[in-house]
Formats: structure tokens, sequence, C-alpha cells
């Protein structure tokens, strides 16, 4: 196979890109939120026109007027938001649209068939063409969408972050997917906001930024991550994470969770934690991290323990009692659980407020107003226009509204969960410098991520949970990440 | 914070705002009134005479004005995301009941008001039963307002027995015929509702609290909303509004009887939607749904004054839903794609 060329040039979004994919590469593609990462794979697949620029295939210009051109031509696409029919097997899904049929019935032996003979290519024999796919994990999901392209007859792949909902393991699974991807001689794009992944797998490196390349085709090789980091940023970012402040020893203990245990989720997890101090719960995606933090906020009813703020005992599974004791979550799916998105900004700060500031249930939308700017401001909320609707925000911008909600509501033990998901280099320095702050005005605060370097970088007190247990509990400056991976991954063969 | 980062961000912020001026509530009322001036254009072309003067306007909004008082309440369960199709019935019920309490004995000596509170309860109570095995029940608002359909209307034949229940009690018969300032009392109930649905909706918790569950309800409940005890009195609300639409029909009939209100749930809904209100949940107005009422009754008033079959008009009517769901849709296919941009650079680019 000759090396396959795209040069693009594209009006809005994309302001002049060009990419070269050889064949049998991982090429990384790079760049901020908004940098037009999106808006260029999609043109590959046919979703947007280009407006000008080129693209070569084989050395051919070709036009991709549709998706079902772009799989003619042989390039298929893994979107972010997994493009699963739950309601079908695992061999229907492969076929969705292309199913193996005579005379308009469906041929299922042939079907599970060719599906097994596909998931053995990926290494996943062990997954049932037979299995309903509502019922598999996100990765497992995410290999039935990877064998789906390669029912295609496909010479390029492109995989847009495909490692954003999987913990350290399953990446290290699909790694291994990848390369076999490779050896094939097909080609891969890979969209990933992880650094240290494009170190583990990539071949050559695109940039973008502001919709346009800053640097394309870099060897991954040659290459240090300052050097990336400045082609996003424009600047170079040293020391992400700030100076820990130590906690006083006589702060007092905000957050208390006695033996709490949800059954058949986690059971007998114990930790508390002191105003000024961020403690940090690190695991595998499905250690019941998430699960642990929804039960202590309330949004799952525990089956037995304690959750004490302040002292006093919450009832179980009262989320409005969690927060007028003053605590306040931040959920995992910024979107789906934390935002109202086609609503005003400052009403989805002062969502848990406004009744608060009411009289009589009337609603005081000029105090509102008021103080959802004066928290605009203190976040470096941008646009800081109170009014637009929170959905035409960035990543980091609507953590810093979850972040803002909280303060406005004078709550002092915060739970994060994944600040930073979706969130970009840049603007994650910034959320931990808030973070940071928030521990250093006297908030209590528990964070979750699958980053284990995030939870080390800014937790003065790190519980590793696994398999629904805390496995240890220890000082942040007491472990590293080798020390955190070797615990789960002992934990959970246990 | 460096501004390079912001930039993109900033640039996909500033373009919406603009747009939204257009393919926002206002553009969406501005249509609705080109609408009704278009069918009421169509009307002074094809009869002047009848349908042009102040006693017609009146006609049309007494009309109205009872599917009006259904479509206020309506308009919360929708913007909360769920759906009531038990009004009607629950307005037949209410009327049988508050019928049968004013022809017993007892009754002849109490005062009117009593028929009316009778209504109102009666009507409040069915909605809060459709509101606790929706919200505590987890039973689709869909099919627990269906089994309330059906089931209301036949309590209503069962407590009727097949009669019509007269109320003869003068006073109220009085106080439900009476005109302030020229206007039927009907009408003033209409304009009190609304008024006083506007209020609920935009000034009040409880609307702020009816938004947000529309448009998230998962966030709203992990801010602290509890959101199953609003849910439950979203649906006593409409089914209050049913119980009023009660009071004004047997005041306007003096009659309780179980075939009131017959698919009244429907034409509620249908104004509600063709007054911009997304049917999944999230944004609605009360103006367009006054917009939406005034819209089919005017259509009805101009098909009588022709002399045309109600059927033709059935035809239009449906014709009109269909027009306003395609329009809505794309309105939420340009604020889907709005929001889809950014986040989706966000998330992903």
């Amino acid at each position: 196979m000759r090396g396959v060329e795209k040069t693009f040039g594209a009006v809005r979004a994309l302001r002049g890109v060009d990419l070269e994919i050889r064949a049998g590469e991982v090429h990384c593609l790079l760049g901020q939120n908004g940098a037009g990462k999106s808006t260029l794979i999609k043109t590959l697949a046919g979703v947007h026109q280009p407006d000008a620029g080129e693209i070569l295939w084989n050395g051919e210009p070709v036009s991709i007027p549709d998706p079902q051109a772009a799989i003619d031509l042989g390039i298929a696409t893994m979107y972010q938001e997994l493009d699963v029919v739950d309601g079908l097997t695992v061999a229907e899904n492969i076929f969705l649209g292309h199913e193996l049929a005579r005379g308009g019935f469906t041929r299922r032996l042939a079907t599970a068939a060719r599906a097994r003979a596909l998931l053995k290519r990926l290494g996943h024999e062990r997954l049932s063409p037979y299995a309903e796919v509502g019922t598999l994990s996100s990765a497992e999901k995410q290999i039935v969408s990877m064998a789906r392209a390669l029912s295609h007859d496909i010479r390029l792949i492109v995989m847009d972050e495909p490692s954003a909902a999987l913990g350290a393991e399953e990446v290290r699974r699909l790694f291994d997917v990848v390369k076999e991807l490779t050896a094939q001689g097909i080609a891969v794009i890979y969209i990933t906001h992880r650094l240290e992944e494009i170190r583990t797998i990539g071949d050559r490196i695109t940039v973008l930024k502001d919709g346009a390349s800053t640097a394309s085709n870099l060897e991954v090789a040659d290459t240090p991550t300052q050097v990336l980091i400045k082609h996003m940023t424009g600047r170079l970012v040293e020391n992400v994470f700030p100076e820990a402040v130590p906690v006083a020893p006589d702060a007092p203990v905000l957050l208390e969770v006695e033996n709490l245990s949800l059954d058949g989720v986690f059971s007998d997890v114990s930790f508390s934690v002191r105003a000024g101090e961020i403690v940090g719960l690190a695991g595998l995606v499905g250690s019941g991290r998430s699960e642990i933090i929804e039960t202590v906020y309330g949004a799952r009813p525990a089956s037995s323990g304690r959750v004490l703020v302040d002292g006093k005992a919450l009832p179980r599974g009262s989320v409005a009692a969690a927060v007028s004791a003053g605590m306040g979550l931040s959920p995992e799916e910024r979107k789906s659980q934390g935002l109202v998105l086609g609503e005003a900004i400052f009403r989805n700060i002062m969502l848990p407020t406004f009744g608060r500031l009411a009289t009589g249930g009337w609603l005081d939308e000029r105090a509102e107003r008021r103080i959802a700017r004066e928290h605009i401001a203190a976040m470096e909320l941008r646009p800081d226009d109170p009014d637009l609707p929170a959905g035409t925000l960035s990543g980091g911008n609507q953590q810093k509204i979850l972040l803002s909600r909280w303060m406005a509501h004078g709550s002092r033990v915060l739970l994060l969960d994944e600040p930073t998901r979706g969130v970009d280099v840049g603007a994650r320095a910034e959320i931990y410098g808030l973070i940071h702050d928030l521990a250093a005005d006297g908030h209590a605060i528990v964070i979750i991520s699958s980053e284990i370097e995030e939870v080390l970088g800014l937790a003065d007190t790190v519980l590793v949970i696994g398999d629904g247990h805390v496995l240890t509990s220890l000082p942040a400056s007491e472990i590293d990440e080798h020390g955190v991976l070797d615990l789960v991954m002992k934990g959970t063969a246990a | 914070m460096s501004e390079q980062t912001l930039t993109p961000v900033a640039d996909s912020a500033a373009r919406p705002p603009k747009r939204s001026l257009f393919s926002g509530a206002a553009g969406r009322n501005l249509g609705l009134v080109v609408a009704l001036l278009a069918i009421i254009a169509v009307g002074m072309l094809t009869a002047f005479d009848n349908f042009f003067n102040f006693g017609n306007a009146l006609v049309i909004l007494r009309q109205a004005s009872i599917i009006g008082v259904i479509s206020i309440g309506m308009t919360f369960v929708i913007i909360a995301g769920g759906i009531d199709l038990s009004v009607g019935a629950v307005l037949a019920l209410a009327s049988v009941v508050a019928a049968l309490a004013a022809v017993q004995d007892i009754a002849k000596s109490s005062h009117w008001l009593v028929t009316v509170i009778i209504a109102l309860l009666v009507g409040a109570g069915a909605g809060l039963i459709n509101g606790v095995i929706i919200a505590y029940g987890k039973v689709a608002a869909f099919m627990a307002t269906l089994a309330m359909l059906v089931g209301a209307r036949g309590l209503a034949e069962v407590l009727a027995n097949q009669r019509t229940l007269v109320v003869s009690d003068r006073d109220f018969l009085k106080a439900m015929n009476v005109d302030l300032l020229g206007v039927d009392i009907l009408i003033w109930i209409f304009a009190i509702v609304a008024v006083a649905g506007w209020l609920l909706l935009n000034r009040t918790t409880f609307g702020r609290r009816t938004v947000a569950i529309g448009g998230n309800v998962e966030a709203a409940r992990l801010a602290g909303i509890k959101v199953n005890r609003h849910v439950m009195w979203l649906y006593a609300l409409a089914g209050l509004t049913a119980g009023i639409a009660a009071v004004m029909i047997l005041g306007r009939t003096n009659a309780g009887t179980s075939t009131h209100g017959n698919l009244y749930e429907l034409d509620a809904i249908a104004a509600v939607v063709v007054g911009g209100t997304l049917l999944i949940g999230g944004r609605g107005t009360i103006t367009g749904t006054v917009f939406g009422v005034l819209i089919f009754a005017v259509l009805q008033n101009v098909f009588v004054q022709n002399n045309m079959s109600s059927s033709l008009q059935s035809v239009t009517k449906g014709v009109i839903i269909v027009i306003a769901v395609l329009l809505q849709q794309r309105f939420a296919g340009t604020r889907k794609r709005k929001s889809a941009r950014p986040t989706s650079a966000e998330s992903r680019a």
C-alpha cells in the first residue's frame, strides 16, 4: 500500500490543516478543545465537506460527499459517543446497515460466524456474538464499534478519544488491538488528550490549534512533551500541579464516612476529610469509585454505614439533605448529570441556591445574577456573560460552572468526580489551581480521577480503591503511580 | 489561563446569542403572531361582516377559555418533560362529582362556592394521584395518565349513572354567567389563570424547578432539588386546571355529565405544542400556549362563519399541528447543533 496523503484547507473551523497518514502508522491528532479535531475527522468521514483544500487518497484527489463514500474508500470512524444500539446483539451491531441477508431474511449463523472472526482478529474472542450490547461494559462496546469498522474493507480507522471512558488495564488492551491493526497495514488516526498515550503507541503527531495545524507529521520519538504543549498552547507549561499546602493538624474533620456499604458494589468504606484537605480516590473504572461518592452524596441509598458532615449524621439516600448539610457534587458526566445545557449560566450556577434567595416562592433574579457574576469573575469563567446558555461553553468552563455552583451555595464539602475529563491541557492547570485554592480556603475536597497522576498531584491523602474496597489509605507523598497500579492489580486479583 | 485557549470558546459563544434572537423565544412568538394574523385575515376576507366585530371576538375568546385553562396546566407538565392525557376525563369527573354534591338536599342550604371547591378538589386530587403514580411509582406519564383517562371517565359514568346532572343553584349560575366590563366571566377566568401561570413559570421557584427538571432531570436531582415531590405537584397543578375548567363548563351548561371534556387533552396538547413548547421538555412559554389556543379558536370560528364542515376543520387542524411540529424540530435541531458544536469541540477536539 502506498502512503495516504490528505491536505485540507477548510475555511471556518479549519483554516488550513495539513495532514499526511502512512499505511500502518498510528498518527496522533493533538489539540485543545475547539482546535478543530472533530471537524477534521468529520470531514474525513464524509459528514462535513471541506470548503477549500483537497483530500488525496493514494495520491489521487477524492471527494467524500457522505459517510457511505468514506466507507467505500476504506475510511472508518469511531466516534467518541459510542454509536452502538443497546437492544441488538453484538453480531447485529457489527453488521448494522450492511446485514448479511438473503431475500430479505438475515443470515444469523453466517453473521455470527463472521462476527466471531472479527472479534478474534481484535483479540476478544471471548465476547459472544449473541450477547446483547446493552449488557456490555463501555470497553466492550468499543470493541464492538471497532469490529463494525473492520467488517468493512478498511485501510484507515479514525479513533476519537477511545480511551476517555476506559480504565488503565482496558487502555492497555486497546493498545494491543491498535498494534494488531497497524501490523495488518491499517493506518490509525488516534485522538487523545493524554500525552502519555501518544508516547506509548503513537508513531507521528499532528498538532492543531485554532483550526490550523501548527505542527504536522512530527515523529513521536523526536518530540519532547514540552514542545508538544508549546505547539498546542503557544507557551510552555511547567509545574502543572500547584505546590501542596500542608493541612493543619488541628483542622476540623468536615466529612466522615463510616463503614459505608452498597450491596453488590462496595463495602465497608471509611474515610474522613479535614477542612483544607484533598482526598483522592484512585482505582480502575468499575472499582466502585463513582458509586462511593454518589452514595456519600445520597444519590444512591447506602445499604449500611453512616455519612457525617460536621459531626452530624445524614439520612440515607437524600441528596437534598446532603446539599443542605454543605455537600456539593460535581458529577462524572458533566453534560448529562451536571448542567442544564440549554439554560443560562447563572441559572446553572444558582440551581441549588435560587430557592434560598427567593422570598415566599418568588425568585430574586437580580440577586442571582449578582452572585453568579461574582463567582464568574472569581473563577475567570469565559465567556463571562451570565445569560449565555451553559451548553455553549468549553469543558473547562463548564467545570467552573459546577465549582461556582457550590461556592455560591456556600458548600464546604466538595465531591469532584473526574473534574478534568474532556478538559484540555491548558484549562486543566487552571482547574487544578482552583481546586487548590478551594482547599486553602478551608473546604474539604474528595476527588476522583482515572488519571492516577492527577490524583497523586492534587491529593494530600490517597485512597486506593479496588473491587469495592479501600485497599489502602496513605499520604500522597508516600506513593507513586507505579505503587498505586501495583496495589490495584493485586487488589483486583485477590 | 491564557487567552489563546479561550479564544475558540469565545468565538463559538459569541455566535449563538445573535442567532437565538431569531430562533429563540421572541422569534417563535413572532411566528405565532404571524400565523394568528393570517388566520384572522382569512376570516376577514371570507366573512368580514360576521367575523370582524367585537361581539365575535368575545365569542372566540369564550370558546377558547375552557381549553385555554387546561392548556396552561398542560404547559407546565410538558415543559417538565411529561404529558397528561387525563385532563379531559378529570374535567368530566369533577363536573359530575360537583353536580352530584350540588343536587343533594344538604347542598341546597350551603353556599354555591362549595360546588366550586368540590370541583377544584376533585381535579387536583385526581392530578395528585397521577403525580404520585408517576413520581413515586415510576410509571411512564403516558401510561399513568392514560389509565386515569379511562378510569376517571368510567368513574364519572358510574357516579352519573347515565344521567345528566342539572345544577339548579341560581346563585351559582348567576355567578358563572356574569359579565365584567362587558366581558364574559369565562374569559376573565382564562385571563387570570394565564397571568397566574405566567407568573408561576417565570417568577417563582416552582417555575424554575419545572424548567430545570425538563432541561436535565439528573442535574436537577444532583443539585438537591426534590424532583419526585415537584413532579407530583406538577400533575396536581394540571388536575387543578381541569377542575377549574369543570367549574366553567358547569356554569355554562348547567349540567355535569360524564361526556364533558371529551378529547380536550388532545386540543390542549396541540395548543401547547403549536405554542412552541418542546415536547421533550426544558423549554416553553405561557404566552406561546395562549397563542396556540387562540389560533385554534379563531380557526374554528372562521370555519363556522363560512358554514364549513367540522370535518374539514379537523383536517386543517391536523395540518397546522404537523407544520408547527416540523418548525419546532427545525428549531430544536439548530439548538442541538448549536450546543453540540462547541461541546463536541470541547470534549473531542
